[in-house]
């Protein structure tokens, strides 16, 4: 490195390793910051480096193709492979995007819940939450990705526990059981895999799979077992969903802002990663009774969490449930495995984060004010607050499916991909699905707008500009997404052709 | 092969099982927070004896590069448990540490007293 550009080259082919590594090494500098801004400013500065890096990996992704990280110089398959294509370079930049892009919002929100002398700790544990869900994306290494799960997850469970309701204990503890199940089904279905292969790296152990499936077929099928049960517990697939809306709940508002854009949707590229890439690239998975499965338990999610969410009392659960049902819409393209579909559930990975982003920041801008308001102690809060509330409508009518927002993009490719796969039934439920989403968002605007004052909104005002601009942005990404979908349902569109063109029929 | 001797055949692998089923048993029948993390720390234990029963080899050695040693055990599963053991460890951690809180913000952590008191508040 005894020039610039010869620092500059060096860089760009550690891109890869600079996603994790930063916010890595940054969590440890953040715990030994002494109380006060500075942990918020370094932090700040940590994110958005990263983000910088993951878009730089993406173009790069875009440019050349493929990426293969030796890491140490290791090569793969001895060594641990970071394996960057146009898939996990998405998801990559959607989940270190929204990392650094709500910081602002953590300046007010997080001293309202975490005192002064945790917050060092708690923006530590942040980081380290980012580390891991980042580490999950970018590894090629089916034991690597779980040592990064379960770094994320703990990660995850500290954050919620911060939450400044005692509830939030219970939340954690119980997420912490059922998630601590999850990435112990996802590690014994490696374990089952790596008996079978005799390897770890994921492209490795597609390339062999075929053949051991051929002499022992029973292992290969309970690793696959394993691994989707294992991936469903951490991506809340109805029914294993029950940690996620407690957990959203009591969290500290940043933390369930950052989690519901991220943490769910990382487990979705892990199910896509271990389903296509690893077991459809060497078995005919159409043949095996998974997709009908997933198909069953997506659309029973988007109609029973929907239903669940019309009934809940407290806005933050509304959203949770809400996030439930469009995780089934994700799993829903997922199981139809063609091209619309799959282009569908991937690019809502990208508007659900953008959309319950904005929802859960407009949530979290009212919990600054109010405290954690029950749905009625909010009527006529769109008087008072009207900035916040208007954008929480622009988040609502995304999640609905409206045209010309986000939500719409994903909706319309759903249903392109249902026809193509010829269940037409398919695409009425998706419709009747976003029927009962009209309900629990028009419920919550029914109170905002349409009531008299309540005696707690009286003194509410909107928030001020550290809040104002994620929410704004979030906004504003909810509407370019609808319109112009060069940077997300292209995207999509080649990272699920990517996925079916590895596929073994 | 009658079914005793493939148990017998597949000792460790029945073992694994028991853990497994056994730990996750005590997770889901236990209301006592303590008691279901002890079940999901044998759990966890079952994965680890997954992978050592896959590598290692009756009579051979840690893989020492001499002529005297002709049967090495593989060493990566036992790198990869030590890995696991230590995320183990900070998953019992952490969730006795929460333990300690709920003990310490509701008085009890036997779980129907919790979500019984848990009911009322909501």
């Amino acid at each position: 490195m005894s020039t610039a550009s010869g620092a500059a080259f060096a860089l760009k082919d550690h891109l890869a390793m600079l996603v994790v590594v930063t916010p890595l090494l940054g969590s440890g500098v953040v715990a030994m910051l002494p109380r006060g801004a500075a942990s918020w400013v370094v932090t700040t500065a940590i994110t958005f480096a990263t983000m910088a890096f993951s878009i730089l990996l993406l173009w790069e992704v875009q440019e050349r193709g493929v990426i293969s990280y030796a890491i140490g110089g290791w090569q793969p398959p001895i060594g641990i492979e970071y394996r960057v294509d146009i898939l996990n370079a998405f998801v990559l930049a959607i989940v270190a995007t929204m990392g650094a892009v709500t910081m602002p919002f953590a300046l007010r929100s997080v001293p309202s819940d975490v005192n002064p002398a945790s917050q060092p700790w708690f923006y530590a544990i942040y980081l380290l939450c980012l580390t891991g869900l980042l580490g999950m994306a970018v590894s090629g290494d089916a034991f690597n990705i779980f040592v990064f799960m379960e770094i994320s997850s703990l990660a995850t469970y500290v954050l919620i526990a911060m939450g400044r309701d005692k509830r939030a204990l219970l939340a954690a503890y119980q997420y912490l059981i059922m998630g601590t199940i999850g990435a112990t089904f996802y590690v014994l279905g490696v374990g089952l895999l790596y008996i079978v292969t005799g390897t770890l790296n994921l492209a490795d152990i597609a390339g062999r799979i075929g053949d051991a499936y051929a002499v022992h077929p029973r292992p290969v099928m309970a690793a696959l077992a394993f691994l989707i049960v294992g991936i469903s517990l951490k991506l809340a697939l109805f029914p294993l969903h029950v940690w996620l809306p407690n957990a959203y709940t009591f969290a500290p508002p940043f933390a369930t802002v950052f989690l519901a854009a991220t943490a769910t949707k990382v487990a979705v590229y892990v199910l896509l990663r271990i389903y296509f890439g690893v077991f459809g690239a060497a078995i005919d998975v159409s043949a095996l009774p998974i997709a009908e499965a997933l198909l069953v338990l997506a659309i029973v999610a988007m109609f029973v969490a929907s239903i669940l969410a019309f009934y809940e009392n407290r806005i933050e659960r509304i959203l949770a449930y809400s996030s439930v049902a469009q995780i089934g819409y994700i799993i829903l393209g997922i199981s139809l495995a063609n091209e619309n579909g799959l282009t569908g559930g991937i690019v809502h990975i990208l508007n659900h984060a953008v959309s319950k982003a904005l929802l859960f920041l407009a949530i979290g801008a009212v919990t600054y004010r109010l405290g954690h308001p029950y749905l009625e102690q909010l009527s006529g809060i769109g008087r008072k607050m009207p900035v916040t509330t208007a954008a929480f409508v622009l988040g609502g009518l995304s999640i609905i499916g409206v045209p010309g927002t986000a939500g719409f993009v994903s909706k319309w490719q759903l249903s392109m991909g249902a026809i193509d796969a010829e269940m037409p039934l398919l695409v009425f439920l998706i419709v009747a699905s976003s029927i009962i989403s009209v309900l629990y968002i028009g419920r919550i605007i029914e109170v905002a707008y349409f009531r008299p004052v309540s005696k707690d909104c009286e003194r509410a005002t909107d928030p001020g500009l550290t809040m104002l601009i994620p929410i704004a942005l979030m906004a504003a990404a909810t509407l370019y997404f609808g319109i112009d979908t060069a940077l997300s349902a292209d995207i999509a569109r080649d990272a699920a052709k990517l996925i079916l063109t590895g596929l073994k029929s | 092969m009658d079914a005793f001797q493939v148990i017998a055949a597949h000792y460790n692998y029945a073992v694994t099982i028991f853990l497994m089923v056994g730990g996750l048993y005590i997770v889901v029948a236990r209301g006592n927070m303590i008691k279901k993390l002890i079940g999901l720390s044998l759990f966890q234990t079952s994965v680890y004896l997954l992978y050592l029963s896959a590598g290692k080899i009756v009579g051979g050695t840690p893989p020492i590069l001499a002529p005297e040693y002709q049967v090495y055990s593989n060493p990566l599963p036992h790198v990869l448990i030590l890995t696991a053991i230590v995320v183990g460890i900070a998953t019992v951690a952490l969730g006795l540490a929460l333990t300690a809180r709920i003990q310490e913000a509701y008085g009890t952590i036997e779980e129907d007293e919790l979500y019984d008191t848990r009911g009322r508040q909501e």
